[in-house]
């Protein structure tokens, strides 16, 4: 992918969807690269498995394209796009063996034999589903279906693969193991996914860019990381994060901001502030314990989880939390000390729920 | 430890076969089964007396002298109106009747209640609620417009056009039988296919036919009792010699010239009612066979 590097692999300009009068998602834009790993993030009712419908044309859109390597498929249908599909379900065709299942698609297309033969064995090798091809769906696995599953988006050789919530049916360990072997699977293939999820562990760790949705729209669409640390609004960042940032409603004058009286020095906050009601917004990694604190709080409650603990305190009636090393045990009442890292706080506008 | 926790009840606990609750049931479901299989038994055994031992009052009786000429004769000899050829006839009409309309009727239906539940076509909302109403409004209303327009067709009074008629009134009871099952698969299995680059008809065909096995096996048993156990479409849309089983059972069994044959009627009535009979008896242990080999979830 040297030349096409330039062309994205699948662009969405304006889409627009809706069911009479509920508009479900109003004027997507997307751009994405050639080998990208997008995730698309939000809670339910979000839009996120919708865009995927449309991306997929499982589902009419009201307005907008998509192109799909340049090829505008607006119009096509879902076999004729140049996508795999993996679903939640798994979605495999219960009367059929795996072998039937990877073949489905192919058949259907009236692929050569051989040709087919071929597909499955080189699929069957890069998810290591050669034992069962000859199974019946009923006896695999939740694991071992969704191999499967992927192995059918596999075999049709597409440019872009979509996943439709593919963990969500997996206990918690093999969802894990699952996630790295999808994340290796994208490094070997270099193929463009795009990806839904619920989960921000999955988002986080898996994608290249994450799109945050929330009713429909688009709320950020950036690396993980910037994501994290520079969330574009209130919304955003309550989301991302567990347990979620900390919010402290105050204003800013000067170099300080202002909370119930006293002061917390904004030195080295990275954008241009002036003076007025805003929202603090910390991540409980972020706040250190200190002799010199700028905000004093109580300990209610204490989590352990062995590599690290979190600290929920009371902060002026306001429920506060601390993510620290699991070294210190608080007494149930103690009067903590607590210093902000300014250079990675977050403030935002208690109007509009911009970033500053 | 002390043993004293080891004393008491221990396993299972012993029931008694004999209790009230035991004899409310079994008591019961005797009565019931009773009240159900004597007048069976009374039909049974009177069909296989001559006509002089009926004469003799004790219907409960077991026969003295078992005679099949009775059912020999409801089979081949006994008359309606003009025609002396017993219910053989009546029986085959039922066969030309029943065979199509159940075929025909499930074949529709199931695709319009696969187009129904996975195919969101424009005013799919709208058909399925004229079809629902279409369930509600009693057969007798409609019993004359359907006399005008089998006319109008030029069918009135033909085989074609009883099939016709219960093609269309078992029309709304089976799409919805279809639907319904239909909307229980996962709707991403239908997605996948179109992925996969299914049409219509191979996702109906490769996909939904396969796993809709006891669904069929209920419409069929629906639709064959049904239809063979009709009486009035029967006798309202054909003429006498295409008249199904059950119509000239009733004739045979209201003549009122002559002796009345009760073994005749019997036997006649016995056999009419044989075909349901064996349709549930089959399709009873493939349903549950179809059922089992459902374990298709997943």
């Amino acid at each position: 992918m040297t030349e096409a590097t330039s062309q994205p692999s699948l662009a969405i300009h304006n889409l627009q969807l809706s069911f009479g009068a509920v508009q479900v998602l109003e004027d997507v834009n997307m751009q994405i690269m050639p080998g990208e790993f997008v995730v698309l993030l939000g809670g339910s009712g979000s839009g996120k498995s919708t865009i995927l419908n449309c991306i997929a044309g499982l589902l009419d859109i009201s307005d907008g394209q998509i192109f799909i390597n340049g090829r505008n498929v607006t119009w096509e249908e879902p076999k004729d796009r140049g996508i795999g599909m993996v679903f939640q379900s798994y979605a495999l065709y219960p009367q059929m063996s795996v072998r039937g299942n990877l073949a489905f698609g192919l058949k259907n297309a009236r692929l050569p034999r051989q040709e087919i033969a071929s597909r499955i064995a080189r699929a069957a090798e890069i998810l290591q589903i050669g034992d069962y091809l000859d199974r019946k769906p009923a006896a695999l696995s939740g694991g071992q279906r969704q191999r499967v599953a992927i192995g059918r988006a596999l075999v049709r050789d597409v440019d872009v693969f979509l996943f439709d919530e593919p963990l969500s049916n997996l206990d918690a360990k093999l969802r894990a193991e699952l996630r790295v072997e999808i994340k290796r699977l994208h490094e070997t293939l270099g193929n463009t996914m795009v990806y839904v999820t619920h989960d921000q562990i999955e988002a986080m760790t898996l994608a290249d860019r994450i799109a945050l949705l929330r009713n429909g729209v688009i709320q950020q669409f950036a690396s993980p990381d910037e994501i994290y640390r520079k969330p574009v609004n209130l919304y955003v960042a309550g989301f991302i994060g567990s347990p979620s940032m900390n919010f402290l409603k105050g204003e800013i004058a000067g170099d300080s901001f202002r909370f119930n009286g006293r002061g917390v020095s904004l030195a080295g906050y990275d954008g241009d502030l002036s003076d007025g009601p805003a929202i603090l917004g910390i991540r409980p990694e972020h706040v250190t314990l200190s002799d010199q604190p700028d905000l004093e709080a109580q300990v209610e409650l204490q989590e352990h989880m062995g590599a690290e603990s979190v600290t929920y305190l009371r902060l002026d009636g306001q429920r506060f939390a601390i993510r620290a090393p699991d070294e210190r045990r608080h007494v149930i009442g103690t009067t903590l000390g607590l210093r902000f890292d300014m250079t990675r706080a977050s403030l935002f506008d208690p109007r509009t729920e911009l970033r500053l | 430890m002390v043993d004293l926790t080891l004393d008491g009840p221990r396993g299972p606990k012993p029931r008694r076969a004999i209790s009230g609750r035991n004899i409310m049931i079994y008591g019961t479901l005797i009565v019931v089964a009773l009240y159900y299989l004597i007048p069976l038994y009374v039909m049974v055994v009177t069909s296989l007396k001559g006509l002089p031992e009926i004469r003799m009052g004790n219907i409960f009786a077991p026969p003295v002298e078992i005679t099949f000429e009775p059912w020999v004769k409801a089979w081949s000899e006994a008359c309606t109106g003009l025609n002396c050829d017993g219910l053989q006839r009546g029986f085959w009409n039922s066969v030309r009747i029943t065979v199509p309309s159940v075929i025909v009727s499930i074949l529709i239906a199931s695709i319009n209640g696969y187009a129904l539940a996975n195919w969101r076509f424009k005013g799919a909302e709208l058909f399925f609620a004229i079809l629902m109403i279409g369930a509600f409004i009693p057969y007798q209303v409609m019993l004359y417009p359907m006399v005008i327009l089998l006319r109008e067709l030029g069918l009135y009074g033909s085989l074609t056009g009883l099939v016709l008629v219960h093609t269309v009134f078992g029309m709304p009871i089976l799409t919805l039988l279809f639907r319904n099952y239909f909307a229980t698969l996962p709707d991403e299995l239908f997605k996948a296919a179109r992925v996969d680059g299914t049409g219509f008809w191979g996702i109906y065909f490769r996909i939904m036919l396969p796993l809709s096995l006891p669904i069929f096996v209920v419409a069929v048993i629906l639709q064959v009792t049904g239809i063979w156990n009709d009486f009035l479409f029967g006798v309202v849309y054909t003429r006498p010699q295409y008249y199904p089983m059950t119509v000239q059972l009733n004739n045979i069994v209201n003549t009122t010239t002559g002796v009345k044959e009760y073994n005749v009627n019997m036997a006649a009535t016995i056999l009419t009612g044989l075909v349901p009979l064996v349709i549930y008896f089959v399709s009873g242990r493939l349903f549950v066979r179809g059922i089992a080999a459902g374990a298709v979830k997943g």
